[in-house]
C-alpha cells in the first residue's frame, strides 16, 4: 500500500475569497455529459438527502440508499433547537466572520479554518434555499423571519421552526430529492444497509449492501461514492442517536483505506432525560434552548434529599451562574456537562439515581407567565411529562447529560474527499468543521452546508480531472467484497452463544461512558483499551444471534454493527489515550487549570489526528495534519 | 409489572400470520411500550428464538418509524403519542394487550409487525414539494410571510408519516397524510403556485397505490400522533374540486 499523505488542498489567498477563488478554478463537467456519471450516495439525512437532491437537478446519475424504510426518517430528524446563520436580519453585529470566529472557538481552536470560513459563509445560502422549498421558520408580526440566540452565542443567529427544526430542514431536502426521483434523476433504494465500499484502481468505484428485507448481499457500482451516514454515538450504547444509527459504513470504509480522523472528540449534551433504569434503549435530548430561560442548579448540602421546593433559595446552588457570570447558565455544551458531572461526583446530584441535576422554570414562568414559555417550549415540556411522569410546570425538570453527537470522523479535504480518492464524506460522518466542540445548531448548517452547496462544486472537479473507466459489478473487487460481507455475516450467524447482542452492546457503552466520557485518564483509557479488546473476544466467543441471513433478521443487523462498534471503540480509546491535552469534549483530567477547566496543549496538539486502519486489534498509524491559525488566533477559552 | 402479550407474527409478505402468546414479566412501568418488546426480544434471543421484528428509529415520536396497532389502536391507548413514547404506566399489571401491524392494502405485512410503506414516498415524489432547485433562491426574507400563516404551515407541516391514519381508517385512505403536505404547501406563498398540479397528482397516485376515499369519520385524526386535524382534508378538497374546476375551464 502507498503511503498516505494527508493534503488538505486548502486553497491559497486571504481567508474570506478562498472558496470563490476555489469554485473558479475547479473543472466542471460540460452538463451534456453529467447524466453520464453515476453517484451513488449513502444516506438521506440532511446532508445526504441535500446532496442527492442537487447532483440530481444538476443531472447526474444519482443513487441514493439508506437504512431506514423511507428516506424521511433519518435522524436529522430529531433535531429540535434551530440552525444557525449569519444573516444579521437582528441588527445586532452577526457577519461571516463572526459566525466563522464563534465556531473556531467554539471547537476549542481544533479545526481547520478555511472549513469553517466556508460553513459560516454558505450558511446564509441555506436559509434563503430551505425558504424557497417552504420550510415553515418561525417569523416576527411583521412577516420576516424570527432569531433567537442559542447555545452560548451573543447574538441571535438561529433560525427555527418551532422544536422541529431538523425535521422541517429534513423534509425540505427529502421533498427536493422525491422531485428529483419524480424526475427519474435519481434512485431510491431503502432499507438498505452499507457493507463495504468497493475499491478499484485505487478509487472508490461502488458500495456492497445487504437489503434489509430479503438479506441479499448487493452490489452498487458508480463513479464516486457519497457517505453521509451520520456520527457515532451509539458505540456508547445509550445516547440522543436513533436505536439505527450505527459507525458501520464509515468503519467499513475506515477498513479500505479511510483514514479516521479525532475519534476522540465527542460531544455529550448536558440537557437530556436522566437515565431511568438498564432496560432503556436510548437517552432523549430536550433542546438546549430551553437554557435560555431555565436555569441550573443543585442543593449547596450533599447527600440532601429532600423535594426541590422545600429546599430555600439560600441553599439552592445555581452553579453555572456562580461559575460563570458573563455566559450563566449559557455556557458551550461541552463545559455545562462538565460541571453537571463534577457536582454529581460532589455527591450534590438530584433525583432518585443522584445522577442529575435541577432546570428550575419558576422564575422565568413567574417573569414571563406560563403561556408564553408554554408557546416557545411546549412540545419539549410535554415530552418530559411523558417521560418522567412529572409536570415541568411545578417541579424542575431533571436534567443530566447524554452521549450526543460525534465531532469525530471519516478525515476529508477541502472538497471533503477522504483519503481513498473518489469516496467523499459529509456531514456528521466527517470530522470537518466543529474540531473538539460543537456549537448548538450548526450540525444542521454543516449538513446543509456539505450537501446543498459544497459538493455539487467538489464532486464535479473530481469527475471532470479523474479517468474512470466503466467498470461493472462483475468486477472481481465487486465479488471479494461481496465474499467478505457474506462471510462475516455467516460468521455471526454460527457462533450461537449464549450473549444477547444488546447485553454485550450494554457493556461497551459501559465501558466508553465510564472511562472514555465526560472525563478521562491514563489510567482509565489503558482499562478501557484492555476491557474493549476483552469484550470483543467475548463478542465473537458467545454472541447469541438467531434466524437466518436471507430475510429481515433485525437481531443479525444489530449484531453486525456492535460487532463494528467493539473494533471501532478501540481506535476512539487509542486517540482520547494519545491526546494528552483537554480540549472541547475531550477532558483529560492531567490538564486542566487550578479552577478545574479545560486546559489546552497547542504547542503539542495543535494537529488533527487521523488514523489509519492497521489489523484488527493492531495499533493504528498516526498521520498528522497540522493546524494553522491565521486569523482567529488561539486564546484559552473563557466564559467567565 | 407482568404483562400478557398476544403479538402478530408473520414470516413474511406472502405467508399467513397468526397472533401468538408471550409474557412480559418483570416490566417496569418507566418503561416505555418498544423497550417492553426489546426486553420481551431479548429473552427470545437467549432461547434461541426468532425475535420479533418491529420497526423504530428515533424512540423520541419523530421519525415516524414506529408503526404498532395496540389493542385496536394505531400508536394505543395515548392521545397525541407515538408507541414509542407511550409506557408502561399506562397498563395495569395483568393486562392483557394485542400487539398487530398496521392494516392496509397499500401497505403490506414485510415480516411480524413491519410493513412497506413506500407507497407514501411515492405520493411525495407525485407532487409533494415545491419546484426550486439549488442556488439562486432570493432572499429569505424577500416574501414577508404572516405569523399566522407560517403558524398555521407548520401545524400541517408537522405531519410524520408515520401512516397511523391509514391503519385507522376503515377505507385506509391516505387523505389525512396527503392533505397534511398540500395545507403545508398551499398557505405559503412559495408553495401556492403549484397547488393545481400537486393536489390532482398526488391524489391520483393515492388512487394508484390502493388507498380509499374518505368518509370523514375522524379517526385518522383521533389517532394522528401529531393532532393534524381533518380540517386538511376539508382544504385538500377543497384544492381538488377548483383544480378540477379550473381544468375544466
Amino acid at each position: 500500500m502507498n503511503t498516505i499523505r494527508l493534503d488538505s488542498k486548502i486553497p491559497p489567498g486571504p481567508l474570506a475569497s478562498k472558496w470563490d477563488r476555489h469554485k473558479f478554478e475547479m473543472k466542471l463537467v460540460n452538463p451534456a455529459n453529467k447524466r453520464k456519471y453515476t453517484v451513488i450516495v449513502v444516506g438521506t439525512g440532511l446532508a445526504g438527502a441535500s446532496a442527492a437532491a442537487s447532483l440530481g437537478e444538476l443531472g447526474y446519475n444519482v443513487l441514493s440508499l439508506c437504512i431506514q424504510d423511507s428516506p424521511r426518517r433519518a435522524h436529522s430528524i430529531a433535531a429540535q433547537g434551530g440552525i444557525n446563520a449569519a444573516k444579521n436580519y437582528q441588527n445586532d453585529g452577526d457577519s461571516a466572520y463572526r459566525l466563522f470566529y464563534d465556531t473556531i472557538k467554539g471547537g476549542d481552536y481544533r479545526s481547520r479554518e478555511a472549513n469553517v470560513y466556508r460553513l459560516a459563509q454558505l450558511s446564509v445560502n441555506i436559509i434563503d434555499q430551505c425558504v424557497a422549498q417552504g420550510v415553515p421558520f418561525a417569523r416576527e408580526y411583521g412577516g420576516l423571519l424570527d432569531n433567537r440566540s442559542f447555545g452560548g452565542a451573543q447574538v441571535s443567529r438561529t433560525f427555527y421552526a418551532r422544536g422541529q427544526t431538523g425535521q422541517q430542514l429534513l423534509l425540505g431536502a427529502y421533498q427536493s430529492l422525491m422531485r428529483q426521483v419524480r424526475q427519474g434523476a435519481v434512485r431510491i433504494f431503502p432499507r438498505r444497509e452499507m457493507l463495504d465500499v468497493v475499491v478499484i484502481d485505487g478509487k472508490a468505484r461502488g458500495i456492497v449492501v445487504r437489503n434489509l428485507l430479503t438479506g441479499e448481499i448487493e452490489r452498487f457500482a458508480g463513479d464516486a461514492v457519497i457517505l453521509a451516514t451520520g456520527g457515532y454515538g451509539t458505540a456508547y450504547h445509550l445516547s440522543t442517536n436513533a436505536v439505527n444509527s450505527n459507525v458501520t459504513a464509515a468503519w467499513r470504509a475506515h477498513k479500505r483505506g479511510a483514514l479516521f480522523a479525532n475519534p476522540c472528540f465527542t460531544q455529550i449534551h448536558p440537557t437530556c432525560i436522566p437515565v431511568t433504569g438498564t432496560h432503556q434503549s436510548k437517552l432523549t435530548l430536550m433542546s438546549e434552548s430551553l437554557r435560555n430561560d431555565g436555569r441550573v442548579w443543585v442543593p449547596k448540602k450533599k447527600g440532601d434529599t429532600r423535594r426541590p421546593e422545600e429546599i430555600p433559595e439560600g441553599e439552592r446552588d445555581y452553579y453555572l451562574e456562580r461559575k460563570y457570570p458573563s455566559f450563566g447558565n449559557l455556557v458551550p455544551r461541552d463545559v455545562a456537562s462538565r460541571n453537571a458531572k463534577q457536582v454529581c461526583d460532589d455527591g450534590r446530584g438530584v433525583g432518585e439515581s443522584r445522577l442529575a441535576v435541577y432546570l428550575d422554570f419558576k422564575d422565568s414562568i413567574q417573569r414571563l407567565g406560563p403561556d408564553a414559555i408554554k408557546e416557545k417550549y411546549g412540545n419539549l415540556f410535554h415530552m418530559y411529562q411523558k417521560i418522567t411522569d412529572e409536570n415541568p410546570y411545578r417541579v424542575p425538570m431533571r436534567i443530566y447529560p447524554a452521549m450526543h453527537y460525534a465531532m469525530g470522523g471519516l478525515w476529508v479535504d477541502y472538497n471533503l474527499m477522504s483519503t481513498v480518492p473518489g469516496l467523499h464524506v459529509l456531514g456528521e460522518a466527517n470530522f470537518s468543521d466543529h474540531g473538539a466542540n460543537r456549537l448548538g445548531a450548526s450540525a444542521l448548517m454543516q449538513g446543509l452546508a456539505d450537501g446543498y452547496f459544497i459538493i455539487p462544486y467538489t464532486i464535479g472537479h473530481y469527475l471532470a480531472t479523474s479517468t474512470l473507466p466503466k467498470v461493472t459489478t462483475d468486477h472481481p473487487s465487486f465479488k471479494e467484497s461481496a465474499e467478505s460481507v457474506q462471510q462475516r455475516i455467516n460468521t455471526l450467524l454460527t457462533v450461537k452463544g449464549s450473549q444477547s447482542v444488546r447485553s454485550l452492546h450494554r457493556a461497551l457503552g459501559a465501558i466508553l461512558w465510564d472511562d472514555v466520557g465526560m472525563s478521562r485518564s491514563e489510567a482509565g483509557l489503558r482499562r478501557a483499551l484492555a476491557r474493549i479488546s476483552e469484550l470483543r473476544e467475548a463478542f465473537w466467543h458467545d454472541v447469541s444471534v438467531p434466524g437466518t441471513p436471507n430475510n429481515l433478521n433485525q437481531s443479525l443487523e444489530y449484531a453486525g454493527r456492535v460487532a463494528d462498534y467493539l473494533e471501532f471503540a478501540e481506535l476512539l480509546a487509542s486517540d482520547a489515550l494519545h491526546r494528552r491535552e483537554s480540549c472541547g469534549g475531550h477532558f483529560r483530567e492531567e490538564s486542566q487549570t487550578p479552577e478545574s477547566e479545560a486546559l489546552r496543549d497547542d504547542a503539542n496538539y495543535s494537529y488533527v489526528a487521523a488514523w489509519e486502519f492497521k489489523g484488527i486489534g493492531q495499533k493504528s498509524e498516526l498521520h498528522k495534519e497540522p493546524l494553522a491559525f491565521e486569523e482567529a488566533h488561539p486564546t484559552q477559552r473563557s466564559y467567565k | 409489572m407482568r404483562l400478557n402479550l398476544r403479538i402478530w407474527r408473520q414470516a413474511s409478505r406472502d405467508t399467513l400470520g397468526h397472533l401468538e402468546d408471550y409474557v412480559a414479566d418483570n416490566v417496569s412501568p418507566d418503561m416505555s411500550f418498544l423497550e417492553m418488546l426489546d426486553v420481551v426480544n431479548e429473552r427470545l434471543v437467549r432461547e434461541g428464538k426468532d425475535a420479533i421484528a418491529f420497526d423504530s428509529d428515533c424512540r423520541e415520536g419523530i421519525c415516524g418509524m414506529c408503526s404498532l396497532v395496540v389493542d385496536g389502536v394505531p400508536h394505543g391507548p395515548d392521545r397525541g403519542t407515538t408507541v414509542c413514547q407511550l409506557h408502561l404506566r399506562r397498563f395495569k399489571d395483568g393486562d392483557t394487550i394485542t400487539v398487530e401491524p398496521w392494516r392496509a392494502k397499500a401497505f403490506p405485512v414485510v415480516r411480524d409487525l413491519v410493513v412497506d410503506r413506500g407507497a407514501f414516498d411515492r405520493i411525495i415524489a407525485a407532487g409533494g414539494y415545491v419546484s426550486v432547485n439549488c442556488g439562486g433562491a432570493p432572499d429569505g426574507n424577500a416574501i414577508p410571510i404572516s405569523k399566522e400563516l407560517a403558524e398555521a404551515a407548520m401545524d400541517s407541516a408537522a405531519c410524520i408519516g408515520c401512516g397511523a391514519c391509514v391503519a385507522a381508517c376503515k377505507n385506509a385512505s391516505a387523505h389525512l397524510f396527503m392533505a397534511a403536505k398540500i395545507s403545508h404547501l398551499a398557505l405559503l406563498p412559495q408553495g401556492r403556485v403549484e397547488t393545481r398540479q400537486r393536489v390532482v397528482a398526488m391524489v391520483e397516485q393515492a388512487d394508484v397505490e390502493g388507498f380509499g376515499s374518505c368518509s370523514n369519520e375522524g379517526e385518522c385524526e383521533a389517532v394522528c400522533p401529531k393532532e393534524i386535524p381533518i380540517l386538511n382534508i376539508a382544504r385538500m378538497t377543497r384544492e381538488y374540486v377548483r383544480a378540477a374546476v379550473w381544468a375544466g375551464e
